[in-house]
């Protein structure tokens, strides 16, 4: 009788198709998992899917949507790509814009107040990446310090940051022409940003999001910062061997990673939403969202775009979960965590080769 | 054997009715086929109980893959395996061991974060479930103290050096009980004393009923401790010999084939005596050390007051079995660690404690210990890897961007200068041999005429070309006017090179002698800790 056994083997050589079909195998498994939710929920994931598609990418509609929801995305995972290739794991994102988002209120609503757009909108950016910078460069200094591990810094800043916003909402920030509602007042027209007419994209942010794709790619690939990243995210010891400072590279990634997730912060407040209100309702967890993105870019800026604008499709999809479907939006969050939790594992298919073998039994008798 | 209350052999029977000369791993017509090479081809291997059987061949002659089908890392493509006469089929290193089949790796594999007890404990499946370690550690000192195998269990693996790890593995087989060992290039770490003391316990091991593969490219080690030699070359097998039968002159004709000249291999190749004999014309001093004291990783003091100077057109050796401070001099040196009290001066400037880059701009060549963990980034492409100290300055550089066109030039360039064989310049280092990447650094660091050159363990790990040509690259560096800091547990490579040998020991120099008065045995007991006084009479800084 013959026997099938399963061999397992490491792969060295993975061939351009396989690293690209690969991706796709994971996120159809995560779909088909989600198809057994809709399934329970007596939906025809079939259809579901489809109307998703549909709403999603190929109604104009849906690609106005889901260009705005784009630029956090594309912002957050700009500056993810970074601080990932030094192999420094931000997942602060979603703090950094909600302190960018701050920063903006402030120079909106108090600080500048009155003063003409073409003052208020730069500083608003400008001190937006300032505050994101900021905060990423609490957890970067204690790295560099005290060797705190920075998954945990930057995440518990996220809560500390969502605090803050409460904090300024319901105290101090809290609007005098909202009937109490806990949100902030409306920013001057000034200080608002210009949308493309007809949608809500807020052109000058999704401007410096474009511009910085190919700038982030060359910082990466032909600077001399961008060497020292990558030298000290693949092998931390050679690094230090040769000269690079380990706290120069923390502190770089770290301002660049947290200062374009705050300019993303900026532009929600400033472009969609003109006040400071609920942090869930600021950011529909761009920051976490963005992390899938630039995995699923394997770091590379110029695959942010088909992945970011593949993500706000899906974040699209969400509202179309929601308002079609009749399920809960938590759908899409456990959505989001399944892509990511099929594409890290994934990887493994990409390292390892399951190989069936046929044997005869009478083989196997020594050893079993 | 101890081991036994912890290992109960399933094959007990079968050993007790053993004899000597009988088959013990019988390997038939073994290919196995790696991505473009063919590791073994039909080769016929067979290890008698009792004997010690060496596998001889250079670097890439398929010696590793063949013991690692045997131990199941590998399956082979075509080819029959028996143990104790029986048919297997290995599928993994489990199935090995579960035969009785040992093995130590070149590079242990060890958890660097667990103590040494704890490794070993791990390996051991009969091990108490609850708190296994104290008893483990009874075994160690057992084992230990019968064997010469110095360890303190209760060390972290990562605070271990390459030679201190090498024991532990061995160790690590013997507890588990293993009557067939493999091991891999096993004195590669070991100083000429520590040597002797494994074969030694080779010797018993075999007397005990053990039978052993023993792999390496030594030929002296060889011919020293074995009684059977089997030969590959380029994945096939040239014969086996009895060692009464064989010589170095015959070993060397099966290693390397008839095309290839007998120099290789027999001590220094007629280059490299050439540049030898140039006499040399020692300069000004360019290192200066003195007084220096460095802490270990357990925050132990690892160097202990060393003074010395290096100068021009001069290359300073100094040897030791690896753990007795050589690491935390040389990394207190170029920078990687704090030296406690002491000075280091490079051409007259202190760069006591001032960081590596301080040191590098200083103009200083660094030949890590370790290739792998400090000298490449294995994911960065050839060119990439060779700016790794380059990349600050003008040519390689502006202010901002690299010079990517300037690079790509210098690149093709050294690896013309340095015959670094790769498919294409953007291929990841992680793909090339450990020759070339040996290449790698030696085309970086030398590429600048640098004044200085610290050598740690340059050949470690290498075959006999490999060697010969980072051997030939650091005298026609001293002769250039380079000054040379040397450092190697391998006695004869320190003999060879050096113009003045330091011998070290638990952190200090035994004492510096001029490469004409040296006596190989006499640096091996230094190396042990044994000095001696002008009119000879030794007083032990150990006992024997």
């Amino acid at each position: 009788m013959k026997k099938i056994r399963i061999r397992v083997e490491r792969v060295y050589e993975v061939p351009l198709w396989l690293r690209i079909v690969i991706p796709i195998i994971a996120i159809l498994v995560a779909l088909s998992i989600i198809a057994i939710i809709f399934l329970i929920q007596g939906i025809n994931p079939i259809i579901a899917y489809a109307e998703i598609f549909h709403d999603a990418f190929l109604t104009t509609y849906g690609i106005k949507f889901n260009v705005v929801k784009l630029i956090p995305l594309l912002l957050c995972s700009l500056g993810l790509s970074v601080a990932f290739k030094a192999n420094v794991w931000n997942i602060g994102a979603e703090g950094q814009l909600l302190m960018g988002a701050i920063a903006a209120t402030w120079i909106a609503l108090f600080k500048l107040k009155g003063y003409p757009s073409y003052i208020v909108i730069p500083a608003m950016y400008v001190l937006g990446f300032i505050f994101g910078a900021l905060w990423a460069l609490i957890p970067a200094l204690l790295k560099a310090k005290f060797e705190v591990n920075e998954i945990i810094t930057t995440l518990m800043m996220n809560y500390i940051a969502m605090k803050l916003v409460l904090f300024l909402i319901y105290g101090p920030w809290r609007g005098t022409t909202t009937w109490k509602y806990p949100i902030t007042d409306e920013f001057p027209a000034e200080a608002q940003l210009p949308l493309i007419p007809g949608t809500l994209i807020h052109w000058p942010s999704l401007l410096i999001a474009l511009i910085l794709v190919p700038v982030i790619y060359l910082f990466l690939k032909r600077t001399k910062i961008g060497y020292e990243i990558s030298v000290f995210g693949l092998n931390p010891n050679a690094a230090r061997y040769a000269g690079i400072n380990k706290t120069k590279v923390l502190v770089i990634v770290m301002l660049i990673s947290g200062g374009l997730a705050g300019i993303a912060g900026v532009g929600e407040v400033a472009g969609i939403h003109h006040r400071l209100r609920y942090p869930s309702s600021i950011s529909s967890g761009y920051g976490y969202t963005a992390i899938i993105t630039t995995w699923l870019a394997k770091l590379n800026p110029l695959l942010l775009l088909p992945t970011t604008f593949f993500f706000g499709g899906l974040l699209v999809g969400g509202d179309v979960i929601k308002i079609d479907l009749r399920l809960p939006s938590s759908v899409v969050y456990l959505f989001n965590g399944l892509i990511l939790t099929s594409l890290v594992s994934s990887d493994i298919l990409l390292r390892y080769r399951i190989r069936l073998l046929v044997v005869g039994e009478e083989d196997d008798k020594c050893h079993s | 054997m101890k081991s036994s209350k912890y290992y109960l052999s399933p094959f007990s029977q079968t050993l007790s009715s053993l004899k000597k000369g009988d088959i013990v791993v019988l390997m038939k017509g073994i290919t196995k086929r790696f991505p473009g090479v063919i590791a073994n081809y039909k080769i016929d291997f067979d290890l008698r109980y009792g004997e010690i059987h060496a596998l001889l061949g250079e670097n890439g002659a398929g010696k590793t893959t063949l013991v690692s089908i045997l131990y199941g890392i590998h399956q082979p493509d075509e080819g029959e395996i028996y143990v104790y006469g029986k048919r297997v089929h290995f599928r993994s290193p489990r199935d090995a061991i579960r035969m009785g089949i040992g093995m130590v790796h070149q590079h242990p594999r060890l958890i660097d974060t667990l103590t040494v007890a704890e490794n070993i404990a791990l390996s051991l499946k009969d091990a108490p479930f609850i708190n296994p370690v104290p008893n483990v550690e009874e075994l160690i000192k057992e084992y230990s103290e019968k064997y010469g195998l110095k360890v303190d269990p209760k060390a972290k693996v990562w605070q271990l050096s390459a030679g201190e790890k090498q024991r532990v593995a061995i160790l690590r087989t013997l507890i588990s009980g293993a009557k067939i060992l493999i091991l891999d290039e096993p004195t590669t770490s070991l100083s000429p004393p520590e040597r002797n003391d494994l074969f030694e316990a080779m010797k018993a091991l075999v007397e005990e009923g053990a039978s052993i593969i023993f792999i390496s490219h030594k030929l002296k080690e060889v011919l020293g401790i074995s009684d059977r030699i089997t030969v590959l070359r380029k994945g096939r097998k040239v014969g086996t010999v009895s060692a009464e039968e064989s010589s170095p002159e015959l070993l060397i004709k099966m290693m390397l084939g008839e095309s290839k000249p007998m120099s290789i291999g027999l001590g220094l190749g007629k280059a490299k005596d050439q540049l030898h004999k140039v006499g040399h014309k020692v300069g000004k001093k360019i290192l200066e050390v003195h007084n220096l004291y460095v802490l270990g990783d357990r925050g132990e003091v690892a160097v202990k007051g060393v003074s010395f100077e290096v100068r021009e057109g001069e290359i300073f050796g100094i040897v030791g079995v690896p753990g007795n401070g050589q690491r935390e001099l040389v990394e207190a040196i170029v920078g990687l660690r704090k030296a406690l009290k002491g000075v280091i001066r490079i051409s007259g400037v202190d760069i006591t404690n001032k960081g590596p880059l301080a040191v590098i701009n200083m103009g200083v060549a660094y030949i890590p210990e370790d290739r792998i963990k400090y000298g490449l980034v294995l994911d960065l492409t050839i060119a990439e890897n060779l700016i790794l100290k380059d990349y600050r300055r003008p040519p390689f550089s502006g202010r901002i961007m690299l010079n990517t066109s300037y690079i790509s030039k210098w690149c093709l360039d050294l690896m013309r200068r340095y015959d670094i064989k790769t498919p294409d310049i953007n291929t990841p280092v992680k793909y090339l041999s450990g020759g070339n990447l040996q290449r790698v650094i030696l085309a970086r660091e030398f590429s600048h005429n640098p004044k200085l050159i610290i050598a740690f363990r340059p050949t470690y790990g290498l075959d006999v070309a490999a060697t010969e040509y980072v051997q030939k690259l650091l005298l026609q560096e001293k002769q250039r006017g380079a000054a040379i800091l040397l450092i190697s547990e391998d006695l004869d490579e320190i003999i060879e090179l050096s113009d003045r040998i330091a011998v070290m020991f638990e952190g200090k120099f035994m004492d510096i002698v001029p490469a004409g008065r040296a006596d190989a045995e006499r640096l091996g007991l230094m190396m042990m800790g044994v000095r001696f006084h002008e009119e000879d009479k030794d007083t032990c800084g150990k006992s024997l």
